[in-house]
């Protein structure tokens, strides 16, 4: 019998399956789903949109590979996590902004929210809307320098938001209470949809994000109950307490206008800060889109969309700890279902 | 008396701020430049010093059952002849500190060494562990203070160097103002004490290794 003890056996629960899919495949599928709204970001804003962007995702790659060379860590720049927060980071800053400014949010969002509580899958914030913050807390004016979309009104890659025509956001209009078309910011609902007004690079269009949305839906990457929650939540809010005559002209320039959209299929699904009970899926999205309206409307900014998302990851193990499915054979408080006895 | 233990236990091992994590309102609301860190840090040394000494030198005297309010009482005292004297000397300090000074006597500090330590130990060591709390705490502060005030306003010892204008290290244009405000404050605090408690973990180890036999 002693040779028992030397035997490695790998006990597990069955089913055992095994499964292609890492974090690498993932994050590609992430990273394809966000190459429409960057193509209409760069279109949009011209190519300072796309320099901006590379030097976010190269910033992420380089702070993420030297924090885990200076701490002696495996390095993890192959499972692509840091390209697609440097690109979500970039997709929620203005175009107009300095690039230096963008690799403080880059820093912010690897070394502090990330690596220090080590690294993918512990962060408890999402780190590119962590990053956003900061930098919001601390250059608040390089985060409102709004630039008119639109080739005519392309800048030069060394200008900044100071020296370019600046506009009104659909977002503003909607803060003071007038639909967009209506308001200084002079956007149809057909602009708002396909991108062309002014915001940051990768928000802007809602095609674009429906399109990658879309997609990372029908590839399984991630359950469209966050995204439904949410958009509902905004729009449920929206048709019922309008500003304005036009219930459902408020609604759709709420979903469209501003970050919801980005938010809602790309920050809010986030692996690591989303709960992964279903039920807790549900709360979560709701709450995200009540955050949302909330700070849309009693808010000091026009927008809500990325303090909504960080208060919320902010509760998510509470959420997962409340909405964790019973055992089977079991009910929820753990008793025994009247059904099925025997196999409990 | 241990003198080196007293020394490691106050800057590392029981650091006031970083391990204990006492006094950390004033530690948080004050440390925006290196001034305020360094000048709320020597106000707790005196008054915490002095405080330690005097209970110290009168527990013997005191019956137990006043013990505890006596010492309220003497460190209430020293707080608020602390306050008078930074007011009076220190009058730019004294705005920059604010309510912080005035609520010198009842830092939980004072309460925590006063009871912890001078109430069961002779004066002389009572003094020293005050001194060792006291510069612990002060380091603490500093270093929040100093990393802050680089990160938040792009200079180094504004109200202290440079006739009190202090080093401009870059320029306003690249500040982190978010690190002023307090959310730099808990982020700056955090690293710090996670840097001491590094510290501290490397200065416990080598005596675990002796102790702890292999296999």
């Amino acid at each position: 019998m002693k040779e028992y003890a030397d035997l490695r056996l790998t006990v597990a629960s069955s089913p055992h399956v095994s499964s292609p899919v890492g974090t690498r495949a993932l994050m590609l599928d992430v990273l394809i789903a966000l190459v429409p709204a960057l193509c209409m970001g760069v279109f949009f804003f011209g190519p300072r949109a796309l320099v901006l962007t590379a030097v976010s995702v190269l910033g992420c790659e380089v702070f993420e590979g030297g924090y885990r060379i200076l701490l002696k860590k495996p390095q993890s720049g192959g499972d692509l996590s840091a390209a697609v927060t440097g690109l979500l980071l970039a997709f929620v800053c203005p175009v107009g902004m300095p690039l230096w400014t963008v690799l403080v949010g880059d820093f912010f969002a690897m070394v502090v929210v990330k690596q220090l509580f080590g690294g993918l899958g512990k962060n408890f914030l999402n780190p590119a809307l962590a990053g956003r913050a900061f930098l919001a807390l601390s250059y608040a004016s390089s985060l409102t320098g709004w630039v008119k979309p639109g080739t005519k009104y392309w800048i030069e890659l060394g200008q900044t938001g100071a020296d370019v025509v600046s506009a009104a956001t659909p977002m503003a209009d909607l803060q003071s209470g007038v639909l967009p078309w209506l308001g200084s910011s002079e956007a149809s609902m057909r602009d708002m949809f396909y991108g062309n007004v002014g915001g940051c690079i990768g928000e802007v269009s809602a095609l674009a994000l429906l399109l990658g949305g879309a997609y990372l839906i029908f590839r399984g990457v991630i359950h469209p109950r966050i995204p439904t929650a949410y958009l509902g939540t905004v729009a449920a809010l929206a048709f019922l307490f309008p500003q304005g005559n036009d219930p459902v002209d408020w609604m759709l320039c709420q979903l469209l206008g501003g970050g919801v959209m980005l938010g809602a299929l790309f920050m809010a699904t986030d692996y690591v800060t989303s709960p992964s009970t279903p039920l807790g899926g549900w709360l979560f999205g709701v709450g995200c889109g009540l955050l949302t309206m909330f700070l849309r409307r009693f808010g000091g900014g026009p927008e809500g969309v990325s303090y909504a998302i960080l208060l919320m990851n902010l509760c998510v193990p509470v959420l997962e700890k409340h909405t964790l499915p019973g055992q089977y054979g079991r009910k929820r408080n753990g008793k025994k279902t009247g059904k099925g006895g025997e196999t409990a | 008396m241990d003198l080196r233990k007293q020394i490691k236990e106050g800057l590392l091992t029981r650091n006031p701020a970083a391990v204990q994590l006492l006094g950390l309102c004033a530690a948080l609301a004050v440390t925006t430049t290196l001034r305020g860190g360094l000048g709320m840090g020597l106000c707790v040394l005196m008054v915490l010093t002095l405080s330690d000494g005097i209970i110290s030198a009168l527990r013997l005297y005191i019956p137990a059952p006043i013990q505890r309010i006596s010492g309220v009482l003497i460190m209430a005292t020293l707080g608020a002849v602390g306050d008078l004297v930074v007011q009076a000397f220190f009058p730019g300090l004294t705005e920059e500190l604010g309510l912080f000074l005035p609520l010198l006597g009842v830092i939980c500090i004072l309460l925590s060494r006063g009871g912890a330590f001078a109430w069961e130990n002779p004066p002389a060591a009572s003094l020293v562990d005050g001194v060792c709390q006291g510069v612990g705490y002060t380091l603490v502060l500093a270093l929040v203070g100093t990393v802050r005030e680089l990160l938040g306003r792009g200079c180094f010892g504004s109200g202290l160097l440079n006739g009190g204008r202090g080093i401009q290290i870059f320029s306003a244009q690249y500040v982190a103002g978010g690190m002023i405000l307090p959310v730099g404050g808990f982020l700056t605090l955090a690293c710090v004490v996670a840097l001491v408690r590094a510290g501290a973990e490397r200065a416990e180890r080598p005596r675990k290794r002796k102790g702890a036999a292999k296999g």
